[in-house]
């Protein structure tokens, strides 16, 4: 490929939406290597694709996008896509804000910052909801908040486990009081599914924080953590320049969460579709030889 | 008056705080402290009083008037444990069938070392989630600043009213202004941007009511709150625990759903 190519944005809508594949992840641009930011290790991608994007050196986990989750995380043709064509507006007309929409949708080839559907895995109904943080860091707008709520309120009515790939910067600043209701609507949404018995399982990935892990990040029966996903509530700098001071190596991060009691368990790539489908299966309705 | 003027009227220096409202709008009110699990938010005040005669559970975020109030209180930012007292003491409004009364005034749930180690967004995403389907009526009145997820965790009730120079949004003006333009320089266009008026709120759907401060008079301001209060908590202790959660829920899922 030829370097210039590197830097030209495409102009135009993209027409293949949610058909980005390894190749195209920002952190992972379309070149023959990658340096692991962790070891500092040079890469081949190949390599890292075989190895669902997990330094084989150290086990860093690059960020994967929405379809590679998918890909990763349901049985083989079995994810079919809910809500796919909902994209936000300009709902209090903030500045710039279509522009930002436009550009992430060309950078991401998503609609909005999270890809919903029904699938199967290790051979379980189940609804899924992947977030992508190509899709302006994965920010809860009205769209995310209300693709989300549809998913829950879905498998309310079909009795259905969801299970919830987690990546977000929080609620979305350029809808204002919009983005920051949509905490409470996931949440309402998340408690009737809740209280109707189904379980709701919540894979946390680097980085979950804000309005998303103070709602429905944190809501689930079953919380699953990446290993050194950062996960809080406020970030670290906002913290350091809140308490001016520097934060201590490895605060926030999921093996500090699960030290903390916030976390169930680490969820290595390795073994999270395995991990995954033995709690559905522990959870299964009407299963209880 | 602009939306960085009413901002400035919200942070005001001696402008009443949620212990003013208390003292002025309820009768016999008693502090009960403390979340249970690890110790007591002065962040946040509980407890129960009387409205017009009728028991009810009351919580505020308060910032505290003085300096050394101020300090103790963390001028209204709340740690984990504030929001977990709430929590513990609208269980308590939900057995005894009390409506409960929030006020909110706070710059944010509070961004520091123990706050996250002791689970901020877990606390706040909890009272999201159990607020929504409290069996009696919550009401819940900004006097104040409205800052984000902290004050939202106080806030999922059947109605939200707003004092009118109060404000409400995701994120400080300042916050908006730092991170999304790199310009410190520009909270007042942040401010105008973010639509964090009680005036705008109301427009878009997400307050039932503005209350006018009557030029700061507080009596005045309390005599319109209890009347209104007494009027809307009647009326909704009518309606069937059931069918009030669902309407509360219904309140907040038809944001964005268009």
């Amino acid at each position: 490929m030829l370097r210039k190519d590197l830097f030209r944005r495409p102009k135009n809508e993209p027409e293949d939406y949610g058909r980005y594949t390894a190749k195209a992840h920002p952190d992972i641009p379309g070149e023959m290597c990658v340096l692991c930011p962790s070891c500092k290790e040079i890469l081949f991608t190949g390599v890292l694709e075989d190895n669902r994007y997990v330094c084989p050196k150290c086990g860093h986990h690059f960020r994967m996008n929405a379809r590679q989750r998918i890909d990763m995380i349901a049985d083989e043709g079995t994810f079919e896509e809910r809500d796919g064509a909902m994209h936000s507006k300009n709902r209090i007309g903030f500045p710039h804000y279509e522009e930002k929409l436009k550009q992430a949708r060309l950078s991401s080839r998503e609609r909005e910052g999270v890809v919903c559907g029904t699938a199967k895995i290790g051979g379980y109904d189940c609804a899924l909801f992947v977030m992508d943080s190509g899709f302006m860091m994965g920010s809860m707008g009205t769209v995310v908040g209300e693709k989300i709520t549809r998913l829950f309120e879905y498998a309310t009515q079909n009795s259905l486990p969801v299970v919830g790939f987690i990546v977000s910067g929080g609620a979305r600043m350029q809808e204002g009081i919009l983005s920051l209701m949509q905490m409470a609507k996931t949440s309402g949404a998340v408690k009737l599914h809740s209280d109707a018995g189904n379980l709701f399982v919540a894979v946390l990935t680097d980085p979950t924080t804000g309005g998303v892990t103070a709602s429905f990040g944190m809501e689930a029966d079953v919380i699953l953590a990446e290993p050194n996903a950062l996960i809080g509530f406020a970030g670290p700098r906002v913290i350091e320049q809140t308490i001016r001071q520097k934060l201590p190596a490895g605060f926030q991060r999921a093996e500090f969460l699960l030290e903390k009691g916030f976390v169930d368990s680490l969820s290595e790539r390795s073994g999270q579709k395995e991990q995954i489908t033995q709690l559905l299966s522990l959870h299964a309705k009407g299963d209880l030889t | 008056m602009s939306a960085i003027d009413r901002l400035a009227a919200a942070r005001a220096k001696g402008r009443p705080t949620g212990m003013d409202y208390i003292d002025n709008l309820f009768e016999g009110f008693m502090e009960m402290h403390g979340d249970r699990r690890f110790g007591d938010d002065p962040a946040v005040v509980a407890g129960i009083a009387r409205l017009e005669g009728m028991p009810v559970t009351v919580i505020a975020l308060e910032k505290g008037h003085n300096t050394k109030e101020k300090v103790k209180r963390n001028f209204g930012s709340a740690h984990p444990e504030g929001y977990r007292k709430a929590l513990r003491q609208m269980h308590l409004a939900e057995k005894f069938g009390r409506p409960v009364i929030c006020f909110v005034d706070t710059a944010g749930a509070y961004c520091g070392i123990a706050a996250e180690e002791r689970g901020q967004g877990e606390a706040i995403a909890e009272n999201l989630m159990e607020m929504m389907t409290l069996r009696v009526p919550v009401v819940s009145i900004f006097i104040g600043e409205g800052g984000s997820g902290g004050a939202l965790a106080l806030a999922v009730a059947d109605e939200v009213w707003m004092l009118e120079n109060a404000v409400y949004s995701v994120i400080s003006p300042e916050g908006c202004a730092s991170i999304l333009w790199k310009d410190p320089g520009k909270v007042k266009e942040a401010a105008e941007c973010l639509k964090l008026t009680a005036e705008d709120l109301k427009t878009l759907g997400v307050v039932e009511r503005v209350v006018p401060e009557y030029d700061g008079d507080l009596q005045k301001i309390c005599g319109e709150l209890r009347a209104d209060l007494v009027e809307t908590l009647r009326k909704n202790r009518r309606v069937d625990p059931a069918e009030l959660a669902a309407r509360r829920y219904a309140r907040f899922r038809r944001i964005g759903a268009d």
